[in-house]
């Protein structure tokens, strides 16, 4: 039954995360979203709990939604998804112990998302490693049921509220997304890819242009990546 | 069989575009036997792509504003993120500051605008 205590010390720590705020925001917005551009509260719902990951729910709803091709989707998803890896990376050793099976990893590295990966690298190391793949799925849980109950408030609070507040609600999207990735900027290379992707992404939708918004990633990305180095090489 | 189809086709697109694209670097992490540079450059060019496209879908969200959004007007919405982003800034990076404020700036913004 030790498993069960460090399950339920997850939940704890989970409903005390910070990043439950965060996550009630991100979700009540993407809820809201995937309610007015016309997807089932069942797809809004299975989306939540497979992708687990809110930049990857919101390229995938707002993508899917409009015009994009499904080329195009699945790029953005896989380059927008890279990120995970050295999550999943950096924390496997903290839950790892020589008992450890294989198949205990996966749930945990399904939850894997900066949330989980930020307060992993916090809370773990106060944790008995023998606990800490329960203790990270009680985590997760706890994180998960609040995003399953956010995105489900957003999308009937989409379609019950006036209309000046549902606005309100949809513009929960940009607003948290822009912050949260201001704040996990840490390089010149990052920053400047969020402000030059904000700048290029309307002017080639505004042109029209195909795949409008992986050639502004790829473009705005990998100016802020030269621009990033030719600093260092100066440095 | 094809109205089945037409029902299963959002939840097809949502596994192979949204679910397998995502958790295989999950997966990948799993197998990956070695520790990974976080400063390597092909890292560093990677984030800056992931996050110029999101940023690019924020940025289009705003501007070609979906449903109810719609109603109001674009200078409003862009003002509403240019006050909260500086509000974010000036608080000290706190999100929930730049959030409330930008949706404050939004609602009254709205309200002003009728």
């Amino acid at each position: 039954m030790v498993d069960r205590r460090a399950f339920l010390g997850g939940m704890r720590a989970g409903a005390k995360s910070v990043f439950l705020w965060l996550l009630l925001g991100t979700y009540l917005g993407l809820g809201a979203l995937a309610h007015d551009l016309g997807f089932s509260l069942t797809w809004t719902l299975v989306a939540t709990v497979l992708i687990w990951a809110g930049p990857t729910q919101l390229i995938i709803t707002s993508m899917l939604g409009t015009s994009a091709t499904t080329v195009e989707i699945a790029i953005a998803v896989t380059l927008s998804a890279v990120r995970l890896l050295p999550m999943v990376v950096s924390l496997l050793p903290l839950l790892r112990t020589p008992q450890t099976r294989f198949r205990q990893l996966i749930l945990p590295a399904h939850l894997t998302a900066v949330s989980l990966w930020v307060e992993g690298q916090r809370l773990l190391p106060d944790i008995a490693p023998a606990n800490r793949v329960a203790f990270v799925n009680g985590f997760g849980a706890a994180l998960t049921i609040t995003a399953v109950v956010a995105v489900l408030s957003g999308y009937f609070m989409a379609r019950e509220l006036p209309t000046a507040l549902a606005s309100a609600l949809l513009f929960l999207t940009p607003l948290s997304f822009m912050m949260s990735l201001a704040r996990n900027s840490r390089h010149l290379a990052d920053k400047l890819a969020l402000v030059l992707g904000l700048l290029i992404a309307p002017v080639m939708a505004f042109y029209k242009v195909e795949l409008d918004i992986l050639w502004s990633g790829l473009l705005a990305g990998t100016l802020a990546f030269f621009a990033w180095r030719m600093r260092r090489s100066r440095a | 069989m094809s109205a089945a189809f037409g029902d299963l086709a959002p939840y097809l697109a949502l596994v192979l575009l949204g679910f397998l694209p995502n958790e295989i670097w999950r997966f990948f992490g799993l197998i990956v036997a070695h520790g990974i540079d976080e400063r390597s450059d092909t890292i560093v060019w990677v984030r800056a792509v992931a996050t110029a496209i999101l940023a690019g879908v924020i940025a289009k969200i705003v501007l070609f504003a979906p449903g109810t959004l719609a109603d109001v007007p674009l200078t409003i919405r862009v003002g509403a993120v240019i006050i909260g982003f500086g509000a974010f800034l000036a608080a000290r990076r706190s999100v929930f500051v730049g959030v409330a404020v930008g949706e404050i700036a939004l609602m009254t913004g709205a309200w002003a605008a009728g």
